[in-house]
């Protein structure tokens, strides 16, 4: 089969003159020039010198030409500056509405929504399991009747929003689609990423309903519905984040994460899908750990794995499949609860990482979230240091500054070349949906984060204020805290939304629902009408449980 | 009950309620087992009757609950009062996560014996553990 198919060719510049010829014929600029803080004069995209002195090669490639290790588009962030994106969620759906309203008029370009507990594993707020749950981690969603005061006198059309959640990813989508529905606001107008990443919860997150193999079948109806529906919409995010969170080394991160990526590509060409149909709209998500020059090479070497696969494993015909896009997030783990005012810094220097890996949106953790949910004012210092990343370094006025430096080059084929034998070791086990139940990643990432507990315990890796630089003198900061009663006002308020739904019409949809589910068809249609009908999160879970069945951690140490 | 000091100590880590978080109680379990205690990890997703029940049936000396989904003022109570009515209050109860000071505070007055908060390194958890778990005589 292989044989018969045919690599697409792709555009590819050999000369410093012929990338500079289409760049600037076509290249989107922000400003005339682009000048040093002491005005020395035009800083360059691209330097020319240094491009024929650095031994250019195609494994490299120019900025905005395949493999993209320099990054997808050929101007960066001369273009356009990466979206500025703070994760918010907490309480009602009120609180996080005000949230949000705060974040926009403070210069935030992007939403993102944080769900709580009991609204990622698939019950609703009156449910026994959500006791003490409810608007804790982040914010309460049970009911179309939430979506609609979540967002409350925001235009769905004017923004992009984010959506954090996975194993009811299906139900939220359908809240956000009915939702537009009942706005007239057209699908195709919508803009933002649903995580929608089932297999790094078995890795590393740990939110589930449903075993692996139903679970999957969920994600890649929602990539099959926007594919056709709601071509804007990202309809995954395929996560590294968590799967560095629970301890994975840079490379385990990135290699888990494009073995799901890879994973949920055969998947949708087995339904029979086109690759270049939905392949543009994969988007990817990053951590940003400490170790500045690695996480730079990461983002460069995940965009050159992913070009290739696409390009030789896949065989895409559109440049846009093979662009790996991806949002990061700075590393919470990373973060200290002694002296945490500290975390400015830590994050401000993984932020910076992050830009000079090219991300394309980033959201920076706040300082105070190793103690409590971020409080208001600690957003602010985040969101200020990507503006002033932005805005005053100086760093966004040329492409890919690191490029050419040997460490970076190294460090980029080395972390490539790392990174590609554990995904042929999980081709070799089956792929990565059998590699999960196996335990395979879960386990190495287990040991990974044993192993680096015990460096920082033996002092072989010094993190400031814990095993050096402490210091008795506490650091207090203010933190959030969450209204006890919030729980008990979104349990009534759930109660008295089921009181108040046409009974007919939901009993109706919901055993559509069911029999669709049953039936192995494409749930998205049909739940888009059942939370319109008043169908909630956690009647739809309780079908997921029934039809598809219920996944136990296997309690792996 | 145990009397040798020769006797390993039994201890069950749990994750309670929703909570995903489960990197840190994973490395102190296996931590604590290095030392050479008896450890049984519940696994995820657990409710305080299935975490009281398992530390009843396992014999343990010794709960270490990890909550880092904000639920601990809920779950850490629910344990203790199970606990006491299955009187099975002399297991010690300890925990960890992402719990405010102020919490902190209110857990040790309900009789949470020990929070460790993060930065905390396992030796310290070791430590704690071999000083506060006594064999009856």
């Amino acid at each position: 089969m292989a044989g018969k198919k045919k690599l697409t060719s792709t555009k590819r510049s050999k000369t410093y003159k012929e990338w500079k010829k289409s760049y600037d014929e076509g290249a989107r600029e922000r400003r005339e020039r682009y000048e040093s803080i002491s005005f020395r004069p035009q800083v360059e995209a691209l330097d020319k010198a240094l491009c024929e002195q650095s031994g250019y090669d195609a494994e490299l490639g120019y900025p905005g030409e395949y493999p993209f290790t320099r990054g997808i588009h050929p101007s960066m962030y001369r273009g356009r500056l990466w979206t500025m994106r703070q994760f918010a969620g907490f309480g009602t759906p009120e609180d996080t509405n005000k949230r949000f309203k705060y974040l926009l008029s403070h210069g935030q370009t992007g939403l993102s929504t944080a769900f709580d507990m009991p609204s990622l594993m698939g019950y609703d707020a009156d449910h026994a399991r959500s006791k003490g749950e409810v608007g804790r981690e982040g914010v309460s969603i049970s009911t179309i009747e939430d979506f609609e005061i979540l967002f409350d006198d925001i235009d769905l059309s004017a923004v992009t929003v984010s959506m954090t959640i996975n194993c009811t990813a299906t139900v939220a989508m359908a809240m956000y689609f009915a939702l537009a529905k009942r706005r007239g606001t057209s699908f195709e107008k919508l803009g933002g990423t649903i995580q929608n990443d089932m297999l790094k919860e078995y890795i590393a997150q740990k939110e589930w309903i449903c075993p692996p193999e139903p679970a999957v079948k969920l994600n890649c109806d929602i990539i099959e519905y926007c594919a056709s529906h709601a071509q804007r919409f990202n309809p995954v995010s395929i996560s590294g984040y968590h799967i560095r969170e629970a301890g994975a080394t840079a490379v385990q991160e990135l290699a888990f994460t494009i073995a799901d990526g890879i994973a949920y590509v055969e998947h949708c060409l087995e339904r029979g899908m086109e690759i270049d149909s939905f392949a543009p709209r994969l988007s990817f998500f990053f951590d940003v750990h400490n170790d500045f020059f690695e996480e730079v090479a990461k983002f460069r070497a995940a965009r050159r794995i992913w070009a290739k696969l696409m390009r030789e494993r896949f065989y895409a015909k559109s440049e846009k499949s093979m662009m790996l896009r991806t949002h990061a997030q700075t590393a919470g783990v990373s973060l200290t609860a002694q002296q945490p005012m500290n975390n400015v810094a830590r994050v401000a220097l993984q932020a910076l990482a992050a830009v000079l890996g090219g991300v394309q949106s980033l959201h920076t953790n706040s300082m105070d979230e190793t103690l409590a949910l971020p409080t208001e004012e600690a957003v602010k210092v985040a969101l200020r240091t990507q503006q002033i990343i932005a805005e005053e370094t100086g760093v966004t006025n040329t492409v890919d500054p690191l490029g050419g430096s040997y460490y970076v080059e190294k460090l980029t084929s080395d972390i490539e070349e790392e990174a590609m034998k554990y995904i042929h070791k999980i081709d070799e086990l089956g792929g990565m949906l059998r590699a999960v139940e196996l335990g395979f990643p879960q386990k190495e990432i287990a040991e990974a984060a044993y192993q680096f507990q015990l460096r920082v315990d033996e002092g072989d890796y010094k993190i400031v204020g814990i095993n050096a630089y402490s210091d008795d003198a506490e650091q207090e900061i203010p933190t959030l805290s969450i209204d006890h009663e919030l729980e008990k006002r979104q349990r009534e308020r759930v109660i008295a939304f089921k009181e108040q739904r046409n009974p007919a019409a939901w009993q109706a949809a919901l055993e559509t629902l069911k029999k669709a589910c049953k039936e192995g068809k494409n749930v998205m249609p049909f739940l888009i009408d059942a939370v319109d009908k008043g169908v909630t999160l956690g009647e739809v879970s309780d079908i997921y449980r029934e039809v598809f069945g219920v996944y136990q951690d296997p309690g792996l140490l | 009950m145990k009397e040798s000091p020769e006797q390993p100590i039994r201890i069950l880590i749990a994750k309670a309620g929703l909570d995903g978080h489960d990197r840190g109680a994973r490395v102190i379990a296996r931590a604590l087992r290095d030392a050479g205690m008896e450890v049984i990890y519940t696994g995820l997703h657990q409710t305080p009757e299935m975490i009281v029940q398992s530390a009843i049936q396992e014999d343990v000396q010794c709960i270490g609950l990890s909550i880092l989904s904000g639920a601990h003022m809920v779950l850490f109570p629910e344990v203790l009062e199970l606990l006491k009515a299955s009187k099975a209050d002399d297991i010690v109860v300890f925990g960890g996560g992402i719990i405010p000071r102020d919490d902190v505070v209110a857990l040790k007055d309900m009789g949470v014996k020990e929070i460790f908060l993060p930065g905390t390194s396992t030796k310290e958890v070791i430590a704690w553990v071999k000083e506060n778990i006594v064999f009856p005589k």
